[in-house]
């Protein structure tokens, strides 16, 4: 089998909480718990979880935006969180990182020329005002707006339009993989599907490999090739788009695909609801995170083992002691 | 705001989110945009119309009117406003139009060089500890707590007396004094911007567009010219028009103890000083002083205000 192109192994990261007046370090969020997934070329892996359940941040280490506590990101055979400031400077071109909210992640004082434009200055990718304005053009074209939106100022624009001008920024280093945090989340329902065509369009066009994270089941079964749930910062399940959807194993997916609303309002269907709440990812509980809420249970086991991640068909793995 | 609730044609159909796109216009950069704003606060442009009527006046009012600030003339003592005299005399007869024009250079002049260091300073050292966090930062916030929590007016006179002769034999006596005051009140009114600024920075640094720039591999000083020191100034322009106020007061405060420029130069304060003791006689002489001071301050602090809704996209206007 040939190398992925991203290889996530054990990925660990812990924000740190300091109290007192010596700033100690008196506790600590684990936002991401050993995390391990393969991404190859030209896939589409979706990273789907409830708000807190660590994907944001995953895909943030991933692009050493965040510095991950531990664990090994290998990208192109390398372990890039070993990498200093320069080879950093140059992975920059390879990964690129779309946002969720498109209102705050363009410079309101930047016209889109200039953040369009802004990367190829720092990687020196065009060398006069001239071709830089000349890629800033085809950028935009590239993703559905024209060379007359180039002066203007994010304000000026659609929260559509918005998330096309940091598509097109990220587009400009020609990266291999591009992080989809929630790209559409933010958008109305009508632009979502203009968006994620648009990705798909650019998908095939240049080749990308998406790590595409969100919370909304019914896109990522749309755009991704393989899925990955994540609750309380491990990995519970991770199986290809359609295996996943037809035959959830864990728990937690079950709940998460009945939730997904289906546009036939007299289907019969059976709700799983959970109880209670995401448990607080400063103190998570022992075992199996899920097991407070998890309908099959079995106690003692479900709360004094951890479920490693193990394979329960061809490329479909989970992380329950009872399944799989 | 019937004229502004127009939805602009590049707006999709059913985006669902209230977006800020202005008229029709081409493009709005940031700046016309503000313009437009500013203009609609009233108070504001009158105030900026007497500032600059007053900044004219003492700039280019010497030219017109030629009378020396200190030809003494015992004859026209106290007099009050005349023909001869528009603002009237003091008690040694010098004519207080002149004083006062020359005196409203240096006074003006203290105000927005003071505010300019006092500016820069807070800027680098808010911009400086919010961008290192950490240890640096402490330092830095320790060294503003420091200084906030410094009896401002005795440490002011006594920075003047051990320095003012001095820096005077350096620059002569009035360029001298001018340094002198400036450094004094810029030095001592930098700490409010500089936890304005950081604050702005701790803010900015988190938020999606600077980290994209991180992404795009933007090194730490382009993100903070290019994204972080940009979108910071709003609030740091008009705490620098407050700064323009107190510093003026600050001059006239100086003056007024008899602390700043030689007696014999004219300022605002040090003509409010000597005018101290005549109220009774020549009321006019302490009113049009003070009365220069006050609308200059006031002018400027509605300008702040003016620009301080200008310059924020979130209140419709």
């Amino acid at each position: 089998m040939t190398q992925p192109l991203l290889r996530v192994n054990d990925l660990v990261k812990n924000f740190a909480l300091k109290g007192g007046i010596l700033g100690r370090i008196v506790d600590e969020v684990h936002a991401v718990d050993q995390v391990s997934f393969d991404l190859s070329a030209g896939e589409t892996l979706g990273l789907v979880g409830e708000s807190g359940s660590g994907k944001s941040t995953t895909g943030r280490c991933i692009l050493r935006l965040i510095e991950p506590t531990a664990g090994e990101i290998w990208f192109e055979g390398r372990d890039i969180v070993k990498l200093d400031a320069k080879e950093l400077g140059a992975l920059r071109r390879d990964m690129q990182i779309i946002f969720q909210d498109p209102y705050a992640s363009l410079n309101p004082r930047m016209t889109v020329g200039a953040i369009v434009g802004e990367a190829l200055i720092i990687h020196g990718l065009a060398k006069s005002r001239r071709a830089i304005e000349e890629r800033v053009v085809e950028l935009l074209e590239t993703v559905g707006l024209g060379a007359d939106h180039m002066r203007r100022y994010p304000h000026e624009f659609s929260g559509g339009q918005r998330q096309r001008i940091g598509i097109a920024r990220a587009l400009a280093v020609s990266p291999k993989l591009i992080v989809c945090d929630e790209p559409v989340s933010a958008l109305d329902v009508s632009i979502q599907a203009q968006v994620i065509n648009l990705l798909e369009d650019l998908q095939k066009e240049f080749g990308l490999t998406y790590l595409f994270i969100a919370h909304d089941l019914s896109v990522v079964e749309h755009i991704c090739t393989r899925v990955a749930v994540m609750y309380l910062g491990r990995l519970v399940e991770i199986a290809s788009s359609r295996d996943l959807y037809t035959r959830p194993l864990h728990p937690y997916t079950e709940a998460l695909l009945s939730a997904v609303p289906v546009p036939a309002p007299r289907a019969k269907r059976q709700r799983i609801r959970l109880e209670g709440e995401v448990p607080n990812p400063i103190n998570p509980p022992t075992g199996c995170h899920f097991h407070a809420r998890c309908p099959i249970r079995q106690l003692p086991l479900c709360s004094t083992e951890k479920p490693q991640l193990k394979r329960a068909a061809d490329g479909h793995w989970v992380a329950c002691h009872l399944r799989g | 705001m019937a004229g502004s609730t127009r939805a602009s044609p590049i707006v999709e159909p059913a985006t669902g989110v209230p977006i800020a796109v202005a008229a029709p216009r081409r493009h709005v950069t940031p700046g016309r945009e503000a313009w437009r704003r500013f203009r609609r606060h009233r108070l504001a442009v009158l105030s900026a119309g007497i500032l600059m009527t007053m900044i004219v006046a003492v700039v280019f009012g010497p030219l017109i009117w030629r009378v020396p600030i200190n030809e003494i003339d015992f004859a026209a003592m106290l007099e009050s406003p005349s023909w001869a005299h528009p603002l009237g005399t003091d008690d040694l007869g010098q004519d207080l139009l002149a004083r006062m024009m020359y005196g409203g250079r240096i006074s003006l002049a203290v105000g927005l060089a003071a505010m300019t260091m006092a500016v820069v300073v807070g800027t680098l050292v808010g911009a400086v500890a919010g961008v290192s966090r950490g240890r640096v930062d402490a330092g830095l916030m320790w060294l503003t707590d420091l200084f906030l929590s410094l009896p401002q007016l005795p440490l002011l006179l006594l920075i003047i007396y051990l320095f003012r002769d001095s820096l005077k034999e350096v620059a002569g006596p009035e360029m001298g004094t001018f340094v002198l005051i400036v450094v004094v009140i810029g030095g001592f009114r930098w700490m409010p911007v500089a936890r304005l600024v950081r604050a702005q920075f701790f803010s900015l640094r988190e938020r999606d567009f600077v980290e994209a720039a991180r992404a795009l591999g933007a090194s730490t000083l382009r993100q903070v010219v290019r994204h972080i020191l940009p979108n910071a100034l709003g609030p740091v322009i008009v705490a620098g028009t407050i700064d323009v106020a107190a510093a003026i007061i600050a001059e006239s405060t100086l003056s007024f103890l008899g602390l700043g420029f030689p007696p014999d130069i004219p300022t605002w304060g040090r003509i409010l000083y000597d005018a101290k003791d005549y109220l009774d006689v020549a009321p006019h002489w302490a009113l049009f002083a003070g009365g220069a001071i006050f609308l200059a301050v006031l002018s400027i602090n509605y300008i702040g205000d003016g620009l301080r809704d200008a310059l924020d996209p979130r209140r419709v206007m």
